[in-house]
């Protein structure tokens, strides 16, 4: 029994160390390479079927001459944690947004949201931003600040940068 | 037995990301970058691969915000390309920046991820030619990551002294500590130099590891070390280094295991039991767990207690018998196809550590062994390659659906506008003929204007009683002119002095004049300028009223001709990979299964043999 059981552990551990699939002959690893590039293949398709698409509903849906929209950004040096984020336009609510861990990973490296894409005609418009998170000391936070903003023939492009309990904790830049 | 962990350098971390301070900054590469982050390759590249086609098409690139950024975004392109599995195009991007007028750093920098591309692609030949390309001022943040993707290309092409000799350089930094070392020690089993590979994987296996994977390589070379000290007979420092392995890390069982055999190699059976007592206790669809399942009863029958051995086997026995039912459950699920729909289940997809959700989804026999199978590459890439079908059909039927929404939004639009346009547009031809006339008396006047600066004309600034004035004067000096027996003295000057008086005002007043000309011209500017604001602000809306319908018809049946194109070609290939899928499977199942039966005999003889020495050592023991 204890010499069957040695060469057995050496044949276990050759094996274990082998790839486990069994399928890997070259016929199969042959066809898996073929779907591999297909599946490429139609990425790019729909890749390009997305950007013409996206294009095609932007030109529809949010004309030039009408078009506002809103971009969140988050201050990489104030270590606040946000939670929740509305936007309020003219008085009316235009969207509200609650940040999950990977969207709040993906602001703090240096990504940019865009939280909302509407029409509005040209003018004086008022843009409400109100914040909600937590601060580092674990107490909540709550801030909210108006702007003005005028909309021309041109799309309106509107940066809200977010920095925590800094004295600028809501910023309004223009793209 | 070779193993090879290779690490590939990590993409642009958050702090070297161009946009995580206050330098200039595009708003949609920024975006980009917010959807690759949280590991929507997709949606990146649609919005990087469209900013980038914009940029490219502008008459004056350079006043564009992408400007000073685009070879990171022609970078990131290739990153995401690559993350996203497009292993076909990715490079072409970054191709384009190496072969362009780019600075030496930055087509350095190029070369290096292009290399890394290749590398992962298996395209060795070509991963060197393009870390040949790399000369010069090397950004500092990728140098140790370019010498160290040479090393590994060098491991895998043979090379493995010169492997060695990188890697010794790169030993002792901080960025690949524990990786650098275990590399150098594969490099120097491969070039058959065995006391020091033994010596660095010892080294690798005393690093200081501040995060999990390199605890996990760790592990992985006490574990390596372990293996092949035993292959050389020298069991005590076998399991010096199998001890090092954490209980709880990826590499526990299999260290657990060995550790165990290498005291049975060296006669301790009882302290074999140790670490295989730890080991049965676990997951039993683990293949190590399974193996220890038959090695404990094995150890406890090298030390005469067959009693307890014939026990173990058949609780082992047990255990097979069940792991086999599951296994069996297991591939009839997956022939039925239950298996396929376990698979795109909306939880396996929460985050890119999906392997890890898979532990959390419900018991049935169609997940049973998911992240066993997870461990093997072929089922890992055509899971993946699943997956992400599944997410472009989703999108395709989506798209598919939002065309009928578009159509009736253009209708209802057509159906508000196109009564309108006819009077709308009758009206504004009459204004604009209206409008043309005054701008045309604006610009005479103006024209009047700039004139008179330069050689001034009272008469020009007469009022209109005044030209009335002067006129009735000429008509009188013509009939005094004409008059019988000639002009009369008096008459004619008489009419000289009215026109005299005229003349006096004109010149008199004339710099007034002028004053209030130019002061009513500018205001009748503002006038124009507002009604030229108007004007075009009509054109713009009367425009954007026509293009809100006009213009979609086309390039939305031809999208949709493409999206059905797409979501035919989807299906077909879904179902292809699904099958293929099933069948890596089934093939990884069924080797278990025939491990766990090959197990089963083994331990029902062994089992036997166990219970007949027990019954023989009892008796022998009433005898005596």
């Amino acid at each position: 029994m204890t010499k069957s059981f040695v060469p057995l552990f050496c044949l276990i551990l050759i094996v274990s160390s082998l790839p486990s699939s069994s399928w890997g002959d070259g016929g199969s690893q042959q066809e898996m390479r073929s779907l591999d590039e297909q599946v490429q293949e139609i990425k790019t398709d729909v890749l390009s079927i997305g950007t013409d698409l996206s294009q095609l509903e932007e030109r529809l849906l949010f004309p030039s001459n009408t078009q506002v929209a809103v971009f969140i950004s988050l201050s990489q040096q104030d270590p606040f944690r946000l939670d929740a984020v509305q936007i309020r336009i003219d008085g009316e609510l235009a969207t509200h947004h609650i940040y999950s861990f990977k969207e709040l990973d993906a602001l703090k490296s240096g990504g940019i949201q865009r939280i909302f894409t509407g029409n509005y005609g040209t003018g004086a418009h008022q843009l409400e931003v109100s914040v909600i998170g937590k601060l580092e000391n674990g107490k909540d936070y709550k801030e909210s600040r108006q702007f003005t903003f005028d909309k021309g023939i041109d799309p309106r492009l509107l940066g809200v940068a977010l920095a925590g309990s800094s004295a600028e904790a809501i910023e309004l830049q223009n793209w | 037995m070779q193993v090879i962990v290779v690490l590939t350098a990590p993409l642009v971390a958050a702090d070297e990301n161009p946009h995580a301070d206050k330098r200039p900054r595009d708003l949609y590469f920024s975006e980009a970058i917010y959807y690759a982050q949280q590991g929507l390759y997709f949606d990146a590249l649609a919005r990087l691969d469209a900013e980038l086609a914009q940029h490219h098409g502008l008459d004056e690139p350079n006043l564009d915000s992408l400007y000073p950024l685009v070879d990171s975004a022609e970078f990131s392109v290739g990153d995401f390309e690559l993350d996203y599995r497009m292993h076909l195009r990715a490079g072409h991007a970054i191709t384009a920046v190496l072969e362009g007028n780019v600075d030496e750093p930055i087509r350095n920098d190029a070369a290096y991820r292009l290399a890394r591309i290749q590398f992962q692609k298996g395209q060795l030949a070509d991963a060197v030619r393009s870390l040949d390309r790399i000369h010069g001022r090397v950004p500092e943040k990728i140098r140790d990551d370019v010498e160290f993707l040479r090393a590994n290309v060098y491991l895998y092409t043979g090379r493995a002294d010169e492997a060695a000799q990188i890697l010794k350089r790169l030993a002792g930094g901080k960025a690949l500590v524990g990786f650098s070392d275990y590399n150098l020690a594969m490099a120097y089993l491969l070039g058959n130099h065995r006391a020091a590979a033994l010596d660095e994987f010892d080294k690798a296996g005393a690093v200081s590891a501040p995060n999990e994977e390199t605890m996990a390589i760790r592990d992985k070379s006490n574990l390596v070390r372990g293996t092949l000290l035993m292959q050389s007979n020298d069991f005590v420092e076998a399991k010096n280094s199998l001890e090092r392995v954490r209980l709880s890390g990826p590499f526990s069982n299999q260290a657990l295991l060995s550790s165990g055999w290498a005291d049975v190699s060296a006669k301790r059976y009882e302290s074999a039991m140790v670490p295989w007592n730890i080991l049965v206790q676990r997951d039993q669809t683990d293949s190590s767990v399974q193996e220890a399942m038959l090695a404990l009863p094995y150890a406890y029958s090298q030390l005469a207690i067959y009693g307890r051995a014939a026990l173990l086997y058949s609780q082992a026995l047990q255990s097979y018998g069940t792991e086999l039912d599951k296994l069996h459950a297991s591939i009839d699920s997956v022939q039925s196809g239950r298996f396929l729909k376990a698979l795109v289940r909306e939880e396996v997809r929460q985050d890119k550590d999906w392997v890890i959700r898979l532990r959390s989804l419900p018991e049935s026999p169609e997940t049973y062994y998911l992240t066993e199978l997870s461990a093997s590459h072929d089922f890992q890439t055509a899971l993946q390659n699943y997956l992400d079908l599944d997410d472009l059909r989703v999108r395709l039927d989506t798209w598919q659906r939002s065309f009928a929404a578009y159509e009736d939004l253009i209708e209802r639009r057509r159906a508000y506008y196109e009564p309108l346009l006819p009077g709308l547009d009758q009206q504004f031809r009459e204004l604009d003929s209206r409008r043309r006339i005054r701008l045309e008396q604006h610009k005479i006047l103006t024209d009047r204007m700039q004139s008179m600066l330069v050689a001034p004309r009272p008469e020009l600034l007469a009022t209109s009683d005044e030209r009335l004035l002067v006129a009735t004067l000429n008509k009188l000096s013509d009939r005094i002119a004409a008059a019988e027996g000639g002009p009369n003295e008096a008459l004619v000057a008489r009419v000289g002095r009215l026109r005299g008086l005229v003349t006096w005002n004109l010149k008199t007043e004339y710099q007034d004049r002028l004053t209030q000309f130019y002061d009513h011209l500018q205001e009748s500017q503002k006038a124009v300028d507002l009604m030229n604001t108007q004007y075009n602000e009509f054109v713009r809306v009367r425009q954007a009223a026509t293009h809100s319908y006009e213009g979609y018809g086309v390039p939305i049946k031809r999208l949709r001709a493409r999206v059905e194109k797409a979501i035919g070609n989807t299906k077909l290939l879904m179902a292809r990979q699904g099958n293929v899928l099933e069948r890596v499977a089934i093939a990884e199942l069924e080797v278990r299964q025939q491990r766990l039966e090959d197990y089963q005999v083994r331990a029902r003889y062994a089992m036997a043999d166990s219970y007949d020495r027990a019954t023989a050592t009892q008796q022998q023991a009433k005898v005596e």
